[in-house]
C-alpha cells in the first residue's frame, strides 16, 4: 500500500492538477455518480414495470394517472425537476421537525428521488411501447389455450415485450449517466462536482473536464457492452436485422 | 501539404494574436459576481449596484471609458477573464498568490477579513477542529473561503459547496448547513441584518494566514494588459485622494 502510495505521488510529481488530493476528488465523484445513477436505474426499473402494464390497459382510469405522470416529468428538464425537489421541499413548514427530514437535508436522496422519478417515467413508455407491439397472434394463440389474462401477461407479453424493449431500455442507461452531470448543481460531488471544483480551484476548464469526460465515455462503454451482450443472449431468436 | 498548411495557419493565428497585445481600451467589459450584497447587487427595479459597481463606475469616469457590466458566476469567472468574454474583473476578488499566477491584479482597493456565521442555536463560539468536527459547512465553490475549508477542515467536517452565495443562504435557512464561511461584510449584509433567521458570528474576523486571505481585494485583468491596470491604479489614486472613495466607502461601510 505504501509503494502504490509512493508510485502514485512519483507519477503525479510535478503537476499541480492531478495531484493525490484531486483525484481523492475524482474518486469520491465516480463513487456518487455509479451510486446515484444504479440506484435510480434500479428502483426506476422496479417502478416502471407495473406502471407500464397500468399505462397498457383499456380502462382509462387506471391508465390515465399514469400517462399524467408520465408526461409531466417526460415534459419538463430534469434540472427543473431536481431544483423543486431539492430547494421547493424547505418551503412546507415543518418539514425540518418531520420523520422526511433526515432524507432531504442531504443533497443526495433528493437527487436520487428525482433521477429515479424521471428515469422511470421514460422507462415506462419504453415498455408501455414495447407491451402494444406485441403482434396481435401470439396473444390469440395464447387465449385459444384458455389462458387467464394474468397468466398471459405473465408468459407472453411481459417476456417479449422486455426483449423488444431492450435496446431503448440500454439507450435511457446512457442517458441518465449524462444526465446525472447536474447532480452537482445541489452541492452533490459527482464526477462533474469534481471537475467543476478542480476547475474552480486551478483555474483551469481543460484538464479536469477532459478527464471527466473520459470517465464518462468509459462508463458509457460500459454500458454498452453490457447491454449487446444482452441483446445477443436474449434476442438470439429474432432474425438479424443487419444481416 | 494539409500539414505544412495547417502548421502556417496556427503560426499565422500566433502572430496575430500578439499583435492584438497593445490594445487600448476605450470601452471595458467587466465581469461581475451577482448577487454578493453589499459589493454587488441587483435593487428590487433591477439595477445593478453595490460597492463594486459604484466604484467600477467611478474608476471608469475618471478613466474616461465606458463600462459594461457582464454578470458571470464565481467558478468560472478567471476563465472567462482569460476568454475574453470580458475584460477585467471586479467582484470582491481577493488577491493572493494562486490567482496571481493567472491574472494581473490591480493595486487592493479594500481589505475584508472573512468570518464564520450560523444560527445562533449552535452553540458554539469557536470555530476550529473540535467545534466543527461532524458538522456540514457551506462555502461558495472556488472562493479563498472554500480552499481554507477545505484545508483546514475537510478532514472532519462535511463541506458542501455552492454556485453562488444565495443558494448557500437558502440552505443555511432550510438547516442543510450547519454554519457558512464567507467575506464578512457579505455575512453581516445577508445573515445579521436581515430580519429573518435568528444568525450570530462566530469567533473573531479572520485575515489570517495570507497564503489564503491575502492581500485584499483587486481588480483582476489578462497578464498582458498592464497599461489598462496602470490606467485603473492612477485613477484609484486619485479618488482616493480627491475624496470620492471616502464618499461611496462610507455609504456602504459607515463612518
Amino acid at each position: 500500500m505504501v509503494d502504490v502510495n509512493a508510485w502514485l505521488n512519483d507519477l503525479l510529481a510535478g503537476n499541480k492538477i492531478f495531484t493525490p488530493a484531486t483525484m481523492a476528488h475524482y474518486w469520491e465523484g465516480l463513487v456518487t455518480t455509479t451510486q446515484l445513477v444504479f440506484v435510480s436505474l434500479i428502483i426506476g426499473l422496479v417502478l416502471a414495470v407495473p406502471l407500464a402494464i397500468m399505462r397498457s390497459s383499456k380502462r382509462k382510469w387506471i391508465s390515465l394517472p399514469v400517462y399524467a405522470y408520465t408526461y409531466v416529468f417526460r415534459g419538463t428538464p430534469l434540472l427543473i425537476q431536481l431544483y423543486i425537489i431539492y430547494y421547493g421541499v424547505v418551503f412546507f413548514d415543518g418539514i425540518q421537525e418531520s420523520f422526511l427530514w433526515p432524507i432531504f437535508r442531504e443533497a443526495f436522496y433528493p437527487a436520487l428521488i428525482a433521477f429515479t422519478l424521471n428515469t422511470a417515467a421514460y422507462t415506462t413508455e419504453i415498455f408501455r411501447g414495447a407491451i402494444k407491439a406485441t403482434s396481435k397472434g401470439e396473444i390469440e394463440a395464447a387465449r385459444a389455450y384458455g389462458m387467464s389474462e394474468s397468466l398471459l401477461m405473465r408468459r407472453i407479453v411481459i417476456p417479449s415485450a422486455f426483449r423488444r424493449a431492450l435496446p431503448a431500455y440500454g439507450n435511457e442507461v446512457i442517458f441518465m449517466l449524462h444526465a446525472s452531470a447536474i447532480a452537482s448543481v445541489v452541492t452533490l460531488m459527482d464526477l462533474t462536482g469534481a471537475a467543476r471544483y478542480v476547475y474552480s480551484r486551478f483555474y483551469t476548464p481543460f484538464e479536469p473536464f477532459l478527464f471527466v469526460a473520459l470517465i464518462y465515455l468509459c462508463l458509457t462503454f460500459a454500458i454498452l457492452f453490457f447491454f449487446r451482450f444482452l441483446e445477443k443472449r436474449l434476442l438470439a431468436h429474432l432474425p438479424s436485422q443487419s444481416a | 501539404m494539409k500539414k505544412l498548411l495547417s502548421v502556417s495557419l496556427i503560426g499565422l493565428a500566433v502572430a496575430a494574436a500578439s499583435s492584438a497585445q497593445a490594445r487600448d481600451y476605450d470601452h471595458v467589459r467587466i465581469g461581475v459576481d451577482v448577487p454578493y450584497v453589499p459589493m454587488e447587487y441587483r435593487t428590487p427595479e433591477g439595477e445593478l449596484t453595490g460597492f463594486d459597481i459604484e466604484l467600477g463606475n467611478a474608476l471608469c469616469d475618471e478613466i474616461g471609458v465606458t463600462c459594461e457590466w457582464i454578470e458571470q458566476e464565481w467558478d468560472g469567472i478567471i476563465p472567462g477573464l482569460l476568454a475574453r468574454n470580458y475584460d477585467a474583473v471586479m467582484s470582491s476578488m481577493t488577491i493572493n498568490d494562486e490567482r496571481r499566477q493567472q491574472v494581473l491584479f490591480s493595486e487592493p482597493y479594500i481589505t475584508m477579513p472573512s468570518a464564520w456565521f450560523a444560527p445562533a442555536s449552535l452553540g458554539i463560539d469557536e470555530a476550529n477542529e473540535e467545534t466543527l468536527d461532524g458538522l456540514t459547512i457551506g462555502v461558495q465553490r472556488g472562493t479563498l473561503q472554500d480552499n481554507y475549508v477545505t484545508d483546514n477542515f475537510g478532514s472532519v467536517a462535511d463541506i458542501s459547496r455552492y454556485s453562488t452565495a444565495d443558494d448557500m443562504v437558502l440552505d443555511l435557512d432550510a438547516e442543510r448547513l450547519d454554519i457558512v464561511f464567507l467575506d464578512y461584510p457579505i455575512g453581516q449584509a445577508t445573515l445579521i441584518e436581515s430580519e429573518d433567521g435568528d444568525y450570530t458570528q462566530i469567533g473573531e474576523q479572520i485575515t489570517e494566514p495570507k497564503e489564503y486571505f491575502g492581500d485584499g481585494f483587486g481588480i483582476a485583468f489578462r497578464q498582458r494588459d498592464e497599461a489598462l491596470a496602470e490606467r485603473f491604479n492612477e485613477a484609484l489614486a486619485t479618488l482616493k485622494e480627491n475624496g470620492t472613495f471616502e464618499e461611496i466607502h462610507s455609504r456602504y461601510f459607515g463612518e
